[in-house]
């Protein structure tokens, strides 16, 4: 049912992606989909990396880390942002389309009362795209 | 500075050498949940310069008739006692983005050899001219070149101490119509050319090179790496950074004040708006709303966006001057004053045995220390903007361009008013510094158009400050990172607006915004160490030609 799954990860809160990270892991091995890992950085240095480049290796890290444990073929798809913060969301959704992905599957937190006032990049996803998306919580 | 090799840190887009530090970006910050909103902070510096600048705002309210005097004496002898160290400094500016545009080090590409620009050259230019020069623009444009041409023709006036007591720059031109009009338009391009913008381009290049180069996080004081070492990430960098906050903060919310004032003077000229305190901080607020949702939509949809329509408006207003104006006039107008400018260049910016005190430390002086106040903002602004450029084409752009873009702006407001002046239009001598402009776009057709134009580019003008001001601040006191969450910088766009409100209600504008200013003595300090730490990070900086080049890498 699902070939092309989109598993957009922040290699700065990496503790946080487990439950997301496992459940993509199954979908994909059911499914046999190939996992697409999204990871979105900045231009400038930043916790995770001093440079896009630098993000980019990360990111191949990771997945190679996560096929070779696994056994689910992945890829690595860095973006660079210019200002994350507040494109990140708009970011997420058009980088599945032109991804070609059938489905999304992303960490997110459970909603509170700030979600009312700036949108959780979850609940954003899940309202705009036209993907099939599972929020993990 | 180690090599790749032993650095771990990977290499930029194509050759570049990082700078080898155990420093992890965001390691000081602190990641907290205030209620049902997330922050991360850098520790020291955010609460420092949040209470700093709300002790400030409270002490000058409380204290107007003792702290006010004091900030304004401080501000006037900084300008007047050291004006030669502001002269000077400002020189060592100009000259030092002069000789990288010819030599070899400009061929550096920032963000790596391989890099390629973030932003087209129109995005770009409407950006770093938004953030650093627009306003000054609408309100000196007209009344600068008026207030040097008058002031030269009245000639030297002697007092009784055997000081000039007049305002003009150099020996004056007494009685000498074109004369005193070259001298006005030299002195007034000389406020507006090269030195602010060697200003603006030395912090911004300095910072850019250290972070998309040398891979330190975007705040300022990773400039200064290469002069304190480690010891940048403890105390000594938490106090370059609060200064650079408290100065862009207090340079904002002050000027958002007066702003307001002259946006006020504008409308009630224009529109029969009363001139009133619940005007002001209405407009105030406006313009804070506007920016919030500027910041809220980010810097492409936002920023960037509202930056290119004040620049097509802008260009607009220009090209019907130009047009409508005396168009043959202006033009040779422009060449005739880029002449005048590089005719009475040396001895404008000459920092010592000045004999025309009241204009070189009154005006020059004064603009350097404002200038330099304001440039930890307006280069980092630029800076962040600027990746992919080569050093060559960041100079190019950040200070020849702007510099002549502003000849032309003067010679066709300044030196167009002037002319009317002479012609006998008293009304543009007459009128008040912020409705100047308009005044002179009354002599033209159209004038209900053009006004308008004016006013709204006057308060779009604030807003694109406003708005590049509080992501700089919001990443310099979240440690340089740039994904701080959205929260924050609510925080400071909202929280200067309030300041803003504050100190016009309570009074105290003049007295901060003295104080923002002296803030460049420290700043023009710290700017003559970042030359030399520019000349240092690009000495190690592999060479690159093209946007793909292989470039070999240069071992130290």
């Amino acid at each position: 049912m699902y070939q092309k799954m989109l598993v957009p990860v922040d290699l700065a809160h990496v503790e946080k992606l487990d439950k997301a990270i496992k459940t993509a892991v199954d979908l994909a091995k059911h499914y046999k989909a190939e996992i697409s890992l999204l990871g979105v950085g900045t231009n400038t240095p930043s916790s995770v990396a001093h440079t896009p480049k630098e993000f980019e290796q990360k990111l191949q890290a990771f997945a190679d880390d996560l096929a070779s444990k696994h056994g689910v073929s992945t890829k690595a798809v860095a973006h660079i942002s210019h200002d994350p913060a507040v494109d990140l969301s708009k970011e997420l959704v058009a980088k599945a389309d032109e991804l070609g992905a059938d489905v999304i599957v992303m960490a997110s937190h459970v909603p509170g009362i700030a979600d009312h006032i700036f949108a959780s990049h979850g609940g954003y996803v899940a309202s705009h795209s036209d993907l099939s998306v599972f929020l993990v919580r | 500075m180690g090599s790749e090799a032993d650095t771990g840190i990977e290499s930029p887009d194509g050759a570049a050498n990082p700078i080898d530090t155990e420093y992890e970006i965001g390691q000081d910050n602190i990641q907290a949940e205030i209620g049902p909103f997330g922050l991360d902070v850098h520790n020291p510096v955010f609460l420092i310069s949040g209470l700093a600048i709300v002790a400030f705002v409270f002490l000058t309210l409380a204290f107007q008739e003792s702290v006010g005097p004091m900030f304004n004496d401080l501000r006037g002898w900084l300008t007047s006692s050291l004006d030669w160290f502001f002269l000077s400094a400002a020189n060592v500016f100009v000259v030092l983005c002069l000789f990288l545009i010819v030599s070899p080090l400009g061929r550096v590409r920032l963000g790596g050899a391989d890099a390629t620009p973030d932003y087209s050259y129109a995005g770009w230019f409407a950006m770093l001219f938004a953030a650093g020069m627009g306003i000054g623009l609408m309100f000196y444009g007209v009344s600068e070149p008026i207030s040097h041409f008058t002031s030269s023709m009245g000639g030297i006036a002697v007092g009784e101490d055997g000081l000039r007591t007049d305002w003009a720059p150099l020996g004056a031109a007494a009685g000498d119509a074109d004369a005193a009009f070259d001298l006005g338009m030299a002195a007034t391009i000389f406020h507006w050319g090269l030195h602010p913008w060697a200003i603006y381009a030395t912090v911004a290049l300095a910072l850019a090179l250290f972070s998309f180069n040398k891979g330190l996080p975007l705040t300022i004081r990773s400039v200064f790496y290469p002069i304190f070492g480690e010891r940048v990430w403890g105390w000594t960098g938490h106090c370059i950074d609060i200064l650079a906050v408290f100065a862009t903060l207090f340079g904002l919310a002050t000027s958002l004040g007066f702003g307001a004032e002259q946006a006020n003077a504008g409308l009630d000229y224009l529109f029969g708006i009363s001139v009133s305190d619940t005007s002001k901080v209405f407009l105030i607020i406006g313009i804070t709303g506007v920016a919030l949702i500027s910041v809220l939509a980010g810097l492409d949809a936002g920023v960037k966006r509202l930056s290119e329509i004040n620049m097509i408006l802008a260009a607009l207003l220009l090209l019907f001057v130009v047009l409508v104006g005396p168009t043959m006039e202006i033009i040779t107008g422009f060449f005739s004053s880029l002449l005048s400018y590089a005719q009475y260049l040396p001895a404008l910016s000459n920092p010592v045995g000045r004999e025309d005190a009241n204009f070189s430390q009154g005006w020059t002086s004064f603009y350097w220390a404002w200038w330099i106040s304001w440039s930890p903002f307006v280069g980092m602004f630029i800076a962040r903007v600027s990746r992919g450029r080569t050093v060559r084409e960041f100079i190019t752009c950040v200070l020849i361009i702007p510099s002549l873009v502003c000849v032309l702006w003067m010679t066709a407001f300044g030196g167009t008013a002037v002319h009317m002046v002479t012609e006998g239009v008293t009304a543009i001598a007459e009128a008040g510094l912020p409705i100047k402009l308009f005044t002179m776009l009354d002599q033209l057709p159209l004038q209900a158009i053009t006004s308008f134009i004016g006013i709204v580019l006057v308060i779009v003008f604030f807003v694109t400050s406003s708005d590049s001001g509080s992501l700089v601040i919001d990443t310099i006191t979240a440690g340089g990172k740039v994904d701080a969450p959205v929260p924050q910088r609510v925080f400071w766009c909202t929280f200067e607006g309030l300041v803003a409100i504050a100190l016009l209600l309570g009074g105290g504008l003049g007295s901060l915004q003295a104080m923002a200013v002296s803030t460049g003595f420290p700043f023009a300090i710290v700017l003559l160490m970042a030359c030399y730490s520019i000349i240092q990070g690009l000495r190690t900086e592999p060479k690159a030609v093209g946007a793909n080049s292989e470039a070999t890498v240069s071992k130290d």
